[in-house]
């Protein structure tokens, strides 16, 4: 504790209420922006909310979007995202937006009222028992129960919330805590070690040695890398770039991690797994040396998992133990920080005295672009007027219009096939520019995460790519957009069916439709116009360009209704229960699917 | 090769060391409960530090994957100081207390019953005309071959604490 904190923790002897105490802890962590929506048990909070300038809420429709802003804000910016939700059915919407924070790492603070610590456990109005509940949807969660506590609490939380693997972080706020008087408490100085939770960052020497010396004999190496990449910082994502520069080695990126190597680079082998490339795919079935860089081998990206990657030695980079011989067995496991394990690769190659195999490498490289050459994301686009827009070639004209609009530009996506045309289709070059709800698949979540990015980015382009079925998850969130001014640009590829639950019925249960087509959609022109925006539609091939210009132009929120191919699969695809190198590149490989044992049709 | 192929089941006995504050015993069961791994056994108590702290001993099994992953998960816990895997670090002492009750009013039975409790160091700390409780400690076999042993003597009621264990010699969690 350095002498200064020492006196002004010493003299702190002022009273002050405890959501005076709150907003000061938030304030001095940083704190500039709060997702929230108020209620009985939070008043005393908005009270002193309305006192004060330093921190800005932003009033959102759904406790559900205030946890999908806050990771939006977060996941693009690198800070902690801040969510502030009442007792009862405040904190039970908010339980979605927590899990999936929790599943992608994102660090995420979330205040709940509760009722006053005297009537906890009496079922009283608005009560419900929100640390039980969201033990096992939070990274950590506590309850507050003296006002003295409260700063010591608040801090604690922030930090658990960014440290080691980030997740989200419940603090629950009996009324009477909020409304008592305490002390304030300072942050402890930043090099108090916590008195137990200590996440492991910095690499074995040792283990990065062994690595480099098996990297250096490779004769098919490959890097896999992750989320994990990206929530190392910017920092990180650029020694990811060195090392793939000096190495020469491939790269494939999980849906999470993209964006963390520029997709534009020849090293680049596109997105792994289920809907990954089939160059990528080939790549991790047939590499000898693969490094997991902040990935944790799910089982969207492992396919079956006793034909993953047979003949590799598997090296491990992960902040987190236990994503360590999970699901599948690693040679070579480092618990380390992606951004220090990478500083720690890059330094240690040069020093290694070994020289890399470079003409297996090469021959490596040719199998690697004849697997390219056969250019899985083909699609026919017919460009005859009135011609029907498949959803990828949408995609594609947004991709490279956007790129030419000059402004920094997010993604956010809803999930389904949407999502993953977007993942295969956009060539993201800047890491913390893709925000997409990769481990739970949280439909709704591209609206209020695309509300987050564009208040922590008021001047760049932010587009939620959407599907016709999950923008209506959390379509409310028009209204902040237009209470805001947002100018947040919503491009729902629509083709009247929850596509991706369609795509599955078609190939494995005999095209029986079960409830997936989307009767009496709104009329998506009139619903943004009734609420403040701009509504476009494009239906058919010669008005998409027109529509997507005119979105990209317009200074206000925009939906844009683009009618596509309704029956359009998403390929490639890795059927599940299926290995890698078994994927459908195409129609004319549907039949294949026919083939899927029962074991496959039990995993999702 | 590895931990992933082995498919054989072991039994292990972890200590854990945690933070003694609210909820964390449900947050260690939540754990095993949510990624459906056993509980054969779960003792808690504060331990050190004026109270601050509790141990928490679980007797678990499954396969060496399984078990590396409780423990990662359970390390990985905010509230978790330390934790050791007592089965695989090396000897440990594993320990439980029963106390047991047995309603008869046969003479030749209490008789009996008495001679046992004597053979097994059990301890009478309760007697009427027609009921024993027996304390006894010892480890998990003991226990279960003493109720056994009891069972046709008039065995009413069993009450044990479940396992607490520590390491052999100079070892320490």
């Amino acid at each position: 504790m350095t002498q200064e904190t020492e006196r002004s923790s010493n003299q702190e002897t002022t009273l002050q209420s405890g959501a005076e105490i709150l907003l000061r802890a938030l304030k001095e962590q940083g704190v500039d922006l709060v997702f929230g929506f108020p209620g009985g048990s939070v008043l005393p909070i908005y009270d002193a909310l309305y006192q004060q300038n330093a921190i800005r809420h932003i009033l959102v429709r759904h406790e559900q979007a205030a946890v999908h802003a806050a990771e939006g804000y977060a996941r693009s910016t690198g800070k902690v995202g801040v969510v502030l939700v009442t007792s009862g059915p405040g904190a039970t919407n908010a339980v979605t937006g927590l899990v999936d924070a929790l599943l992608d790492s994102v660090p995420v603070v979330c205040l709940t009222g509760q009722v006053p610590t005297h009537l906890i456990g009496n079922d009283a109005f608005q009560e419900a028992d929100t640390t039980g509940i969201t033990r096992p949807a939070t990274k950590h969660n506590y309850l507050v129960k003296k006002t003295e506590n409260l700063a010591r609490i608040i801090h604690e939380a922030f930090y658990v919330a960014r440290s080691g693997r980030p997740g989200p972080v419940v603090v629950d706020l009996p009324k009477d805590v909020l409304i008592g008087n305490a002390t304030y408490t300072p942050p402890p100085p930043a090099d108090t070690p916590h008195r137990s939770y200590r996440p492991h960052t910095e690499p074995d020497a040792a283990l990065i040695a062994r690595a480099i010396a098996i990297l250096k004999a490779a004769k098919r190496p490959l890097i896999y890398s992750g989320g994990g990449v990206v929530n190392a910082g910017f920092a990180a994502c650029e020694a990811l770039g060195r090392f793939v520069q000096k190495t020469g080695i491939p790269c494939t990126n999980t849906l999470m991690g993209l964006g963390s190597f520029p997709a534009t680079d020849p090293h680049f082998l596109g997105m792994v797994g289920m809907h990954g490339t089939y160059e990528a795919n080939l790549a991790m079935h047939g590499c000898d040396v693969m490094v997991a860089l902040g990935a944790r081998f799910d089982d969207r990206v492992t396919g079956r998992i006793n034909a993953f990657s047979p003949d590799s030695t598997k090296i491990q980079i992960d902040i987190d133990p236990s994503s360590i011989n999970k699901n599948v067995a690693v040679d070579l496991p480092i618990i380390a920080d992606a951004g220090r394990a990478l500083a720690a690769l890059l330094a240690a190659w040069d020093a290694d005295p070994q020289t890399q195999d470079r003409n297996a490498l090469a021959a490596w490289w040719r199998q690697i672009d004849t697997w390219r050459s056969i250019d899985c994301l083909r699609f026919k686009q017919s460009q005859e007027r009135g011609a029907v827009i498949k959803p990828q070639y949408a995609i594609q004209r947004l991709y490279e219009l956007a790129q030419q609009d000059g402004r920094d530009v997010y993604y956010t996506t809803e999930v389904g096939q949407h999502q993953m045309w977007a993942a295969q289709f956009f060539k993201l070059n800047r890491s913390h520019h893709w925000i997409t709800s990769g481990g739970l698949g949280t439909m709704g979540f591209g609206l209020p995460a695309a509300m987050g990015v564009q208040l922590a980015h008021p001047d760049a382009l932010v587009v939620d790519i959407a599907g016709d079925g999950s923008i209506l998850m959390n379509i409310q969130e028009m209204a902040t957009l237009a209470q805001y001014r947002l100018p947040v640009k919503v491009f729902i590829l629509n083709n009247q069916y929850l596509g991706m639950v369609r795509q599955w019925q078609e190939l494995l249960h005999g095209s029986r439709y079960s409830e997936t087509h989307s009767e009496a959609l709104p009329d998506f022109v009139k619903l943004a116009d009734s609420f403040h925006g701009v509504g476009l539609r494009a239906a058919s091939v010669d008005q998409l360009d027109d529509v997507i210009r005119a979105m990209l132009a317009s200074d206000r929120a925009v939906i844009a209704d683009i009618a596509v191919e309704q029956e359009e699969n998403c390929f490639p695809m890795i059927p599940s229960g299926a290995a890698h190198n078994e994927m459908l590149l195409g129609p004319e490989h549907e039949q294949h699917a026919a083939g899927i044992t029962d074991e496959g049709l039990v995993l999702v | 090769m590895s931990v992933l192929t082995d498919t054989t089941s072991r039994s292990a006995t972890i200590s854990v060391l945690v933070e003694n504050e609210a909820g964390v015993l449900a947050r260690v069961i939540g754990l095993f409960s949510g990624r459906g791994y056993n509980i054969d056994s779960l003792t808690v108590a504060p331990v050190e530090d004026g109270h601050h702290r509790s141990r928490i001993n679980i007797v678990t099994s499954g396969t060496s994957m399984i078990i590396e992953q409780i423990k990662a998960q359970l390390d990985r816990l905010v509230p978790v100081h330390r934790l050791a895997d007592l089965t695989k670090d090396g000897p440990h002492i594993a320990r439980e207390m029963a106390l047991i009750k047995i309603i008869t009013s046969t003479s030749e039975k209490r008789t009996e019953a008495l001679r046992m409790a004597n053979a097994f160091n059990a301890r009478v700390v309760d007697a009427t005309v027609e009921s024993f409780v027996f304390e006894l400690t010892g480890g998990t076999e003991k226990m279960d071959a003493f109720v056994e042993l009891m069972r046709p003597l008039g065995l009413a009621e069993i009450s044990r604490t479940g396992i607490v264990a520590i390491a052999r010699g100079t070892r320490v969690i």
